[in-house]
């Protein structure tokens, strides 16, 4: 395989008397283009590992390669420092240094690389253009909002041309009006960027928007990965299934609908927008029917049913057809429509129950 | 329920009584010395050449000693906040010593070290010719002495409530630990340096006892202010009282530019 990042993240923390010991083993791997979502509950490890990758947290035992250098190899005594790792990193809540304005955050990595004061700031200029922050290049980061904050942020670490992008909870610290601009926005930045991206959320929305692949990850250890539709139609585990209960499709919005790419299905929402979307909506939004329900819903499709899953107290259906997707319902209801895989259904999901936003 | 009122209390006179005279005992010399201050004869007192020569001694000395806590103090306090080596607790321990030991104390250790038949001083004074004691550098090295612990302790502290991340952040950057150190560590305790400094400074600027041990009292070389007021309250009380109402005064400044920062606990 030969992904441009390749890793076995092996870091222990001892227990002592006031807390339990950890371990964290989590093999990642990577090609170029690629954006990784680390996914779980808090305490997983997943800021463990983004830590350990960026090199602020040695590894125990296991490897840590970029590009086929070995950037870490407790088994050959191999430590990159953290400052000669080709890396950059968005912080949670940034870490802008308070002191510096925007522009010279941003020209604080290609200084610390070798370029004069002037130099430095000519190269931060373009990045900040990139983000839209020109006219805030003077403004020190007190100043600045959540979502400009963010920003610089990401130009910040993106200033130093990293072959590997960390980022901790990059949306967490933004209020929900703001979340939906930045992630958008975030998500064109990330799809330019052409190295290795690994992000660490605990928002499966986040994840499912951002990444190519998530990683899902509990107690230190990778319980699932793959595509994010994958896993929210074959969940692993009841966690992962209540995490990551999302149906998530990319279309383009007019009015009040948004139409799937080759002539694929169309979509009704309450939303109105005009451009590139996302719809999303819980598997549990989803109504099965043994026939076409002549309901007021306009989201009606026949489906095939391809799997099912107990999960708790729910069966989670996995539906392929025009519109692929994951339902929710109860056992009695499932034994009801007598579901097998094969079988064919009428899925149905209302307006008012999908939620759209710009892409 | 009967409504909250803001209810007022006459404060117990086994409590009042104390601390009225311990008020009383805080300011009164101070207004002693107000009162006693030769006030028409002042311009003459403070323009005599002795005077001058003190106040500039002490000037100079004072600013050096801050210097020399500064370029010393500043790292020492990073490695007390930032790293872990064994026995940092009594490393910690020993740079506070001088905060509690008697000044005298500290001139006779610096005498012993120093000194021309001292550890140090012996050899100092062969292989370069150098004396300290009962020098000007003398004075410095006494007051510095005594004024670093206040710089370290209070830079430590502003270290241990700078958040370290930003550090990291710094290093992820590309940014050595010196870097980092030098151009994200340094500006966030910017405050707490000033603060530190002006501290040091102030009790460097008072310092008696480490001084008239080490370096001596000879006008012009070591004799700084409060050697000069000792001395004069034997022959020249009046010059004594002049003498103390600059250091009151350029105390009183100290306390001014430290308010907000420290005293505004209120």
């Amino acid at each position: 395989m030969s992904s441009s990042l390749d890793a076995r993240l092996v870091v222990e923390r001892p227990g002592q008397t006031t807390r339990a010991g950890f371990r964290l083993d989590l093999a990642l791997h990577a090609a170029p283009g690629e954006v990784i979502a680390l996914l779980g509950p808090n305490g997983a490890g997943k800021s463990t590992a983004l830590r350990a990758l960026a090199g602020l947290l040695p590894l125990t035992a296991g490897h840590l390669r970029l590009d086929g250098t070995t950037l870490e190899d407790p088994g050959t005594g191999v430590h990159t420092p953290a400052e000669a790792r080709p890396v950059g990193v968005v912080f949670q809540d940034y870490l802008l240094f308070p002191h510096l304005s925007a522009l010279d955050n941003v020209a604080f990595g290609p200084r610390c690389r070798g370029l004069g004061k002037r130099a430095s700031r000519e190269a931060a200029r373009p990045w900040l253009e990139r983000m839209g922050l020109t006219e805030h290049a003077q403004a020190r980061p007190g100043a600045l909002s959540g979502g400009q904050a963010q920003r610089v942020a990401l130009a910040r670490a993106l200033a130093v041309h990293p072959r590997l992008l960390l980022l901790d909870e990059p949306l967490a610290a933004l209020d929900a009006r703001t979340r939906l601009d930045v992630r958008s926005q975030l998500r064109r930045h990330l799809r330019e960027f052409e190295a290795v991206a690994v992000l660490v959320t605990h928002d499966p929305l986040d994840a499912m928007v951002l990444a190519d692949r998530l990683v899902v990850i509990e107690d230190g250890r990778e319980v699932q990965s793959g595509t994010p539709a994958e896993i929210a139609r074959h969940p692993r585990t009841d966690y992962i299934a209540r995490l990551v209960g999302l149906n998530l499709y990319q279309g383009t919005a007019a009015g009040h609908t948004v139409t799937l790419p080759d002539g694929g299905p169309v979509l009704t929402t309450t939303e109105e927008l005009t451009g590139p979307a996302f719809v999303a909506f819980p598997p549990a939004a989803v109504t099965l029917h043994r026939t076409r329900p002549d309901s007021s819903a306009r989201n009606v499709w026949q489906l095939e049913v391809a799997g099912l899953d107990l999960h708790g107290d729910q069966v989670r259906v996995d539906l392929t057809g025009p519109l692929p997707m994951a339902a929710d319902l109860t056992p009695a209801a499932a034994a009801e429509l007598d579901l097998a895989p094969g079988g064919l259904v009428w899925a149905a999901v209302k307006a008012t129950q999908t939620h759209a936003y710009p892409a | 329920m009967t409504p909250a009122r803001p209810v007022h209390r006459r404060a117990p006179f086994a409590l009042l009584l104390p601390a009225l005279l311990g008020l009383a005992f805080l300011v009164l010399p101070l207004v002693g010395l107000l009162i006693r201050a030769p006030w028409s004869d002042l311009p003459r007192q403070l323009t005599t050449p002795e005077v001058w020569e003190a106040l500039r001694l002490s000037l100079v000395c004072a600013t050096a000693a801050t210097g020399l806590s500064l370029l010393l103090g500043v790292p020492l306090a990073w490695l007390l906040a930032r790293t872990e080596f064994p026995g940092r607790r009594f490393v910690r321990a020993l740079v506070t010593l001088p905060l509690v030991l008697p000044p005298v104390v500290g001139g006779v250790a610096l005498l012993l070290v120093l000194g021309r038949n001292g550890i140090f001083g012996r050899w100092l004074d062969s292989a370069f010719g150098i004396t300290l004691p009962f020098h000007t550098s003398g004075v410095v090295l006494a007051e510095a002495f005594v004024a670093m612990p206040f710089l370290v302790i209070s830079v430590e502290g502003a270290l241990r409530a700078a958040d370290p991340r930003y550090e990291e952040a710094a290093a992820t950057l590309g940014a050595s630990r010196l870097t980092a150190f030098r151009r994200v560590t340094l500006p966030l305790i910017a405050p707490g340096i000033a603060a530190g400094s002006v501290l040091a400074w102030a009790r460097a600027l008072g310092e008696f006892g480490a001084t008239i041990t080490f370096a001596g009292n000879f006008p012009g070389t070591t004799q700084t202010m409060p050697l000069a007021v000792y001395l004069a309250m034997e022959s020249e009380p009046e010059a004594a009282i002049a003498l103390s109402l600059v250091l009151l005064t350029v105390s009183i400044a100290v306390l001014a530019g430290l308010r907000g920062r420290w005293m505004s606990g209120s």
